[in-house]
């Protein structure tokens, strides 16, 4: 994926420079296009409000308002700070714990003969069917009798348990060399030793693909903790940003700004991770 | 913490008495150590999906305003209530007209783009990122953007500005369902969203395609461009195109973020999920009835994925051993 296939270098020498340009014309129109929301988070969160609502649009701030970046977080009717905090503590949580359960879950099912296993399997094949978000009034029902509402317990524990995610172990563990399994065998490790030991380090890889998949999905919910965070103070920054967004007064560099804050920490994944990100998309978005 | 092979762990093997000892030793340990991987994740999901569905399925019967341990059985009421509610079907149509635009505009635009970037050959890494960097966006920073600042409904929005430039008059683009333009803003969001993800799986399968398709297509005397990318590419696309089709449905179906977010104070342009949102969670906190829908929508999903599993072939052929 990353180096250019010889296919494509054969066809673009033959269709000619015309062609190729209108390639790259094509290509960057439709990229300025997807690049103009970014524009507007950037432009809006470092504008002031005049500039932004004023007769003759302005494409970029003449003074940037640097003191923008902190607003959010100074503002009096929504705890900015808190959210974004929430947001981190349930998604750092929310990856760890799902990592932890599927694997685990999925390892077994791929590796460790079992009697009863496809039985097993085919309970959790099953809830692949029904969506989470489905069925998030029992899960609501559920968690607040519980009195799980309004914690982190509630915004994180009911997430972990995805059929999806442990299917995708198992598929990925089918495939994994069973030579390295039996060389930790012949030094004496049981399941549990050859597990931590040999195959998570040499897994890394697609944990990590996993990881940044899950954590995305978990900084971006919405519905479930709409749902949960009844309170403010256990909103989460996406539950933050909606309701800026039904407030009587809208102050718009600030919610820009908080919007760029926001989508800040999955730029940082997507610089760094995107690699794994891609990867693990096209190895598991669909099986073959 | 090992659990080595000669350990004798009294198994449930009742059917093979005659096995030999180490062997059953064996049995045994191996299904401590299944259990032990297995257990969290197993109570887990029985714990949050089991009991939730199974509880909604109780609740579904009974008159249960305020409350989730009801007494009063109401049989099917609930549903024949839901059902009959014509908020929910309409949220069905809403959803039908969704799905109908965008699914297949999605797949256009994301089979488009990757056949863009696939036959780029400076800046491709460039260019797919720029696809696919609105991944990191959530749906709830998107509907901000859209609503406060692309489609803003007065003239500092950035959709009437361009529109003024023509002479166009401002379009209230959330606040009036008459014209629908809505949707024009419902589908461009989710749009911008998801194409970059849907692009990268038709990369993935387009580098896929053998180079010798095309280079015996040429002996043939095929011209480059719409023919080998309908008798070649196309087709060699089925199998990725079909799944994502059916992702895109299962996507559409639970649409709840934009919609929540951009048509907030409106009555109009409702799917399923909103609307179960402002029935069980809204004023009147009705889990009966509530619960009544998501059985309906949860039966119905099941219908679309079984459906999907009959084209893809989904949990058959390999098995664990």
């Amino acid at each position: 994926m990353t180096t250019t296939a010889p296919e494509t270098g054969k066809r673009a020498r033959r269709g000619g420079v015309m062609s190729s340009a209108g390639l790259y014309l094509a290509t960057s129109v439709a990229a300025l296009l997807f690049l103009v929301p970014f524009y507007l988070i950037v432009r809006n969160a470092l504008s002031t409000d005049p500039e932004i609502t004023g007769e003759n649009w302005k494409f970029f701030p003449v003074d940037i308002q640097w003191g923008n970046l902190t607003e959010p977080f100074d503002d009096p009717t929504v705890d900015f700070g808190r959210s974004m905090w929430n947001s981190l503590v349930v998604g750092v949580l929310h990856t760890a714990g799902t990592l932890f359960v599927c694997s685990l879950a999925g390892y077994a099912l791929a590796r460790i003969p079992y009697r009863h296993a496809d039985k097993v399997f085919y309970a959790v094949l099953v809830t692949l069917m029904v969506p989470a978000a489905v069925t998030f009034v029992p899960s609501f029902v559920l968690v607040s009798s519980l009195g799980w509402v309004d914690s982190y317990r509630g915004l994180i524990v009911p997430g972990l348990f995805s059929g999806f995610t442990c299917f995708l172990f198992r598929q990925y563990f089918l495939g994994f060399p069973r030579e390295l399994e039996e060389a930790a065998r012949v030094d004496g490790l049981g399941y549990w030793g050859a597990y931590w030991r040999v195959v998570v380090p040499n897994s890394l890889n697609f944990f990590a693909a996993i990881a940044t998949i899950t954590f995305i999905n978990g900084w971006n919910a919405f519905l479930w903790p709409l749902v949960i965070g009844q309170d403010p103070s256990a909103w989460t920054v996406q539950v933050a940003l909606s309701s800026y967004m039904t407030n009587q007064t809208v102050n718009y560099h600030l919610i820009f700004m908080a919007t760029a804050i926001s989508i800040l920490p999955l730029l940082f994944v997507f610089l760094f991770l995107q690699r794994w990100l891609v990867q693990g998309i096209a190895q598991t978005g669909i099986k073959g | 913490m090992s659990t080595t092979t000669t350990r004798t762990v009294p198994g449930p093997a009742p059917a093979e008495p005659a096995k030999a000892r180490p062997r059953r030793g064996l049995r045994g340990s191996r299904t401590v150590a299944f259990w032990l991987f297995a257990a969290p994740f197993l109570i887990g999901l029985t714990v949050f999906v089991y009991v939730p569905i199974g509880w909604s399925l109780y609740l579904s019967f009974f008159e249960a305003r305020f409350t989730v341990t009801p007494s009063d059985f109401v049989g099917l009421d609930n549903y024949r209530q839901i059902l009959s509610d014509t908020h929910f079907t309409g949220s069905l149509v809403t959803f039908t007209v969704f799905a109908a635009f965008i699914v297949p505009t999605t797949w256009a635009l994301s089979l488009g783009l990757a056949l863009l970037v696939n036959r780029l050959r400076f800046m491709r890494a460039f260019y797919r990122s720029v696809f696919f960097l609105p991944t990191a966006c959530s749906y709830v920073a998107a509907s901000l953007v859209w609503k406060m600042s692309l489609f803003n409904g007065v003239r500092f929005g950035l959709a009437n500005t361009v529109l003024g430039l023509f002479g166009v008059d401002n379009i209230a683009w959330l606040a009036n369902p008459d014209p629908p333009w809505y949707w024009l803003v419902i589908i461009t969001a989710r749009l911008w969203l998801q194409s970059g993800f849907y692009m990268i799986l038709f990369l993935a399968a387009l580098q896929n395609i053998p180079q010798e398709l095309y280079e015996a297509a040429a002996i043939d005397g095929a011209k480059r461009g719409w023919q080998t990318f309908r008798y070649i590419t196309l087709p060699q696309l089925r199998a990725t195109s079909t799944a994502v089709v059916l992702l895109l449905l299962v996507a559409a179906y639970q649409a709840f973020d934009e919609f929540f977010n951009l048509l907030s104070k409106t009555t109009w342009g409702r799917p399923p999920l909103v609307e179960l949102y402002y029935t069980a969670l809204g004023q009147d906190q009705n889990y009966g009835k509530g619960s009544a829908g998501a059985v309906v929508l949860t039966v119905l999903i099941c219908v679309v994925t079984l459906f999907q599993g009959r084209i893809m072939g989904f949990g058959r052929g390999e098995e664990s051993k």
